[in-house]
């Protein structure tokens, strides 16, 4: 009796497996096969694991956008079908998917991945299949060489940098400290700062990478401070981004901080409490849409998708959703215009999208630049009373 | 020398967060046998509780009420999936904390989200700090040794003092004849395991406004929590709050040294490898290695 | 076990894996050879794996940091440039013995020079043998919990060197990781003109694993393994050198998660810090468990599997939680393996349909695999 028992749970155990078949991949929009084929595009994000912070809300804004687009007519007469597999971070899977997304489900274009580690991994993968890849990652390298087929949407790491210091040009700063988190965005922060700063004039006295979840950060910033830096900056994710700021003030480090362009969510200075106020970062005007002249080009857009992902999520918006809106939106843009979901076509469209206005900035593709935004996608923000508003020095 | 003071601060304060997670497993460990792999599943659950009961009644309340819901996992898990086992393997049980720790985990961010949460501070807010000789440590960190202090000397009293202690210890060091003598050592362990879940619980309480919670954050805590339990001599709650605290000065000092911060965690496991190479018995043992070192 | 059995066990199982690929082909499903030559490459570590838990009771939560040595040293040997051995007259006839190997730029006109694949291979399983000496000389002499630590402990150290160390590609991994040119015209590669060929790579070298495992399992090494688990006392006072075959299988074991590892990586093109994390390294151990600890046959059904369901994307968001899932169940309910209660059912099945064996007496015939 007891071992029938046993071979009915085994049994039991491998249906509940089978039957998870079913559940291969969150699809939204139309199901295949319905009259006036859908347009399919395939999304890798990395919704569970480490960078969730990432891909959550990556993928509750591409879901939200095409559902906006199917319910107003979709493209071209036909709807979209948009495919999101979860990477959970991980490079071996995120591969997997792009081969199946590639090869079975035949899509038109990929927006993702999540992470750096994760899209240069694939990079090769969706160059030799000549397949357009719109990636939500941050690293330089991704766009540089240029791979004629990949593209991404978030500002460019130099670009953040270079804000920073110019802004501590203006402050009078000359000696900085640098920490980073030792993630794929980290890494690629922390190599930008350090190329770029001997051309603007600072010097980088110490630069330490801490793991991503470190609980306490006091003793990297002791060595900042034994240094006597003038200012820290921080290019990490949550939550060291918050321990930062707080060990800083905990030890007495009064000194400016600077944080990356990922600390644009109003989460993370809810976290640091009192101990965010006054740090500075590069970010997108989507964090600061209410303080933006009315006449602002982004103005409208950013406040739309405000709206719209507040009121149907329940949480505030983030940078990291703002990446997947204008990488869907920019794929869809391509099939508009180029009128079909010809994967060389789209390609052709997006490197010739002009003058798109997203959340990061107004992206201006060209054959060499296949990330599109120049410096003033970009605003240097700060932090007052719990609130993100423009720096004006 | 104020630097140095700071950096024996930050030791402390990731010494005192290591110690927490070590009298946990001591206490499961010296009770049942069982190295608890999900120990830092507990202190994720109870962070994640306070945080959410927070939202409702003041702090204290919340963080009372945290402990009791998960000291009452704590029992529910004993009694699901220990209690039926009659002779499991060292294999056996370690797989089954994994297994457990991973499926904690994953309800958790069902349950809740991927979001990184976080307690207020109990005493002043984020940039107060105390000061000592120039250097300044939270006074959050206070919070935390105190608590582990209050605790060791609870479970001491109780282990030492109480009827039921003196059979949770009879269990330990013998089960067979615990039961000859009419202990119920079924419900030990039960007992064991909620004690156990709930000092894990508190501990992530109180380090939660360091350290902050979020559904991942236990494994890692658990990790640390192994080296230091480790180090002070598996089994044995006061030497594992040393070894905690060792181990934290050990990393924390590791970058005053020069080491570059990346490799700050290989240290603690670096201590955790040469400790079970060199001195399995632990750092403050002299005696014979523990039951479980032993060949079952 | 006998021979005959085996025989037939590995030529249906070479049937099966052909007729999958011709299946596959047919039906214009080609891509599903993706997933399932990723998933051999998994199930030939788990049956290594197998061999070291199940067989010897000697447990790793370490075995994905033998993994990352092999993937590691092969991508990294293998891409690492070195731009000035071609001008010398050593670098070029380095290159004619195919010691170093030249590729083009993959977005350039240049061209770089690395080692050859082949070389940077080998140097990944005696890297990981290496290690896995060094590390199973005194790890080994720990039992239960304590050796347990200390492999996870060595696992964890592992992830934090390459995530912390520069050159390794710290948290992006390496990438752009060379074909290994098996056969003139054949290599181990990502690169969908070759995936029916890589297929067979996969399979072939999972079947080879296969085989010396169950050979050796059957061997005088395998009932001494077995006397180990079962007591390593008593093994020891039959005269049998516990701690050499242990430290063997450890090595043997590890090699073998280095050789797999080598291999995916060349395939997939690219490896990260998290192939080396704790999380694979439990995996595996949960992919022995579900096969059943010690059956060779099971690590690999279930290794094959549950990797390919996984890399199918199957299991959605629940992807960790499904092995959590699979290690508590088949661990508190059928520490034999699922397999264990299903025999038991076919042979009692078979008792009853022979009258001259009681029923009382056929529960005493089955035979119970050692858990």
């Amino acid at each position: 009796m007891k071992t029938l028992a046993k071979c009915a749970l085994v049994l039991g155990l491998a249906a509940a497996m089978v039957s998870c078949r079913k559940k291969t991949s969150e699809v939204t929009g139309p199901p295949v096969g319905q009259p006036g084929k859908p347009i399919v595009i395939g999304a890798l994000f990395a919704v569970t694991g480490p960078a969730s912070f990432l891909g959550a809300p990556e993928k509750k804004t591409a879901e939200m956008i095409v559902d906006q687009i199917n319910a107003a007519g979709g493209v071209n007469g036909r709807l979209i079908q948009l495919i999101v597999k979860d990477t959970g971070g991980s490079p071996e899977k995120c591969i997997s998917f792009t081969r199946q997304l590639i090869d079975e489900n035949k899509v038109c274009a990929i927006i993702g991945p999540s992470t750096s580690g994760e899209t240069m991994g694939i990079k090769n993968i969706c160059e030799t299949a000549k397949v357009p890849l719109v990636s939500c990652a941050a690293a330089e390298v991704i766009v540089n060489p240029v791979a004629k087929y990949v593209f991404k949407t978030p500002q460019k790491d130099s670009q953040a940098a270079t804000w920073i210091f110019r802004t501590m040009k203006t402050m009078g700063i000359k000696k900085i400290g640098i920490v980073s988190g030792n993630t794929g965005f980290g890494k690629a922060g922390k190599n930008q700062l350090e190329k770029l700063a001997p051309e603007m004039g600072i010097e980088v006295l110490a630069s330490e990478v801490y793991d991503k979840r470190a609980t306490d950060l006091t003793d990297v910033l002791a060595k900042l401070k034994a240094k006597n830096v003038q200012a820290v900056v921080n290019w990490s994710i949550v939550p060291a981004q918050s321990i930062v700021a707080k060990n800083m003030k905990q030890i007495g480090l009064n000194v400016p901080l600077f944080q990356s362009h990922g600390f644009g969510n109003i989460k993370y200075v809810e976290q640091a409490g009192e101990a965010a106020e006054g740090t500075l970062f590069p970010g997108g005007r989507l964090l600061v849409v209410g303080s933006l002249p009315n006449g602002h080009p982004q103005k409208a857009v950013l406040e739309a998708y405000k709206t719209e992902y507040e009121d149907r999520y329940h949480e505030a918006v983030s940078t990291f959703g703002g990446h997947a809106y204008d990488a869907i939106n920019i794929v869809v843009n391509a099939i508009r215009k180029a009128g079909s979901d010809d994967r060389d076509k789209i390609r052709d469209a997006i490197e010739n999208t002009k003058g798109f206005v997203g959340t990061g900035g107004v992206f201006n593709f060209s054959p060499e630049d296949h990330n599109g935004l120049t410096l003033d996608a970009f605003e240097m923000l700060t932090v007052k009373n719990g609130k993100f508003e423009l720096y004006r020095p | 020398m104020s630097q140095i003071v700071q950096f024996f601060f930050s030791g402390l304060t990731l010494g005192s967060i290591y110690a927490v997670v070590a009298l946990g497993f001591n206490l499961i460990y010296s009770t049942t046998g069982i190295l608890n792999f999900a120990q830092g599943e507990f202190l994720m659950l109870g962070g994640m509780t306070a945080v959410t009961l927070a939202r409702f009644t003041p702090i204290p309340v919340a963080v009372v009420g945290a402990v009791v819901i998960v000291t009452l996992c704590g029992g529910v898990l004993e009694i699901l999936f220990f209690r039926r086992l009659r002779r499991p393997t060292v294999l056996q049980m370690i797989i089954i904390t994994i297994g457990l720790s991973i499926v904690i985990r994953e309800v958790a961010l069902h349950v809740w989200d991927e979001k990184v949460r976080s307690l207020s501070y109990f005493t002043g807010n984020e940039c107060s700090s105390v000061r000592v000789l120039g250097a300044g440590i939270s006074p959050q960190v206070f919070w935390v040794l105190g608590t582990v202090a209050l605790v060791v000397l609870l479970l001491h009293l109780f282990l030492h003092r109480s009827l039921v202690g003196r059979a949770m210890r009879a269990c330990a060091s013998n089960p067979e004849a615990a039961m000859l003598a009419g202990i119920n050592t079924g419900r030990m362990r039960t007992l064991a395991f909620m004690l156990s879940a709930g000092i894990g619980a508190l501990g992530g309480c109180v380090i939660s406004p360091i350290t902050m919670t979020q559904y991942d954050s236990g494994a890692g805590l658990a990790i640390k929590g192994f080296a230091a339990a480790m180090l002070g001599g598996l089994g044995r709650p006061m030497p594992g709050v040393l070894g905690g605290l060792l181990v934290g000065l050990a990393e924390a000092f590791s970058v005053y040294f020069g080491m570059p911060a990346a490799y700050k965690d290989a240290t603690a496991f670096g201590i955790l490898v040469a400790v079970l190479f060199v001195r399995p018995q632990g750092l403050f043992s002299s005696g014979e290695l523990q039951a479980g070192a032993q060949e079952r | 076990m006998n021979t005959g059995k085996t025989a037939a066990g590995i030529l249906l199982l070479t049937l099966l894996a052909v007729a999958v690929q011709v299946g596959a082909s047919v039906s214009g499903r080609d891509y599903y050879l993706t997933q399932l030559t990723m998933a051999a490459y998994t199930a030939a570590v788990v049956m290594g794996l197998s061999l070291l838990v199940g067989y010897t009771g000697q447990i790793s939560l370490g075995h994905a940091g033998f993994v990352a040595i092999g993937a590691y040293t092969s991508a990294f040997l293998s891409t690492a440039p070195l731009a000035h051995a071609s001008g010398t007259a050593l670098g070029k006839s380095l290159l004619r013995f195919h010691v170093l190997a030249s590729r083009p730029e993959l977005y350039g006109d240049g061209t770089v020079v690395s080692l050859a694949p082949g070389l940077a291979f080998l140097a990944g399983l005696l890297l990981a043998g290496l290690v896995a000496v060094g590390i199973g000389y005194p790890a080994l002499r720990l039992h239960g919990h304590y050796l347990a630590m200390a492999t996870l402990g060595f696992g964890l150290i592992v992830y934090r060197l390459v995530l912390g160390t520069a050159f390794l590609g710290a948290a992006d991994g390496i990438s752009s990781v060379p074909p290994l040119p098996i056969l003139p015209g054949v290599a181990c590669t990502g690169e969908p003109g070759q995936r029916i060929a890589n297929y067979y790579i996969a399979a072939g070298f999972t079947l080879m694993v296969l085989l010396f495992l169950l050979n050796l399992t059957d061997s005088r090494t395998g009932r001494a393994l077995r006397a180990i688990h079962g007591s390593e006392r008593a093994a020891a006072a039959t005269g049998i050198d516990t701690a050499a075959y242990k430290l063997k299988v450890f090595v043997l074991s590890a090699i073998l998660a280095a050789a797999a590892g080598g291999l995916l990586t060349f395939y997939r093109g690219s490896i990260g810090p998290s192939d080396a994390g704790a999380m694979k390294s439990v995996r595996y151990v949960a992919m022995v468990a579900a096969g059943g600890m010690a059956s060779v046959w099971g690590a690999l059904v279930v290794g094959f599997v549950l990797t390919f369901l996984s890399l199918r994307g199957c299991f959605g968001s629940f992807d960790d939680a499904v092995f959590g899932v699979v290690l508590i169940v088949i661990m508190s309910f059928t520490p034999e393996g699922p397999f264990g209660p299903l025999r038991t059912l076919v042979v009692r099945f078979r008792a009853r349909r022979r009258p001259a064996l009681a029923n009382g007496e056929s529960e005493k015939e089955i035979p119970r695999v050692v858990a």
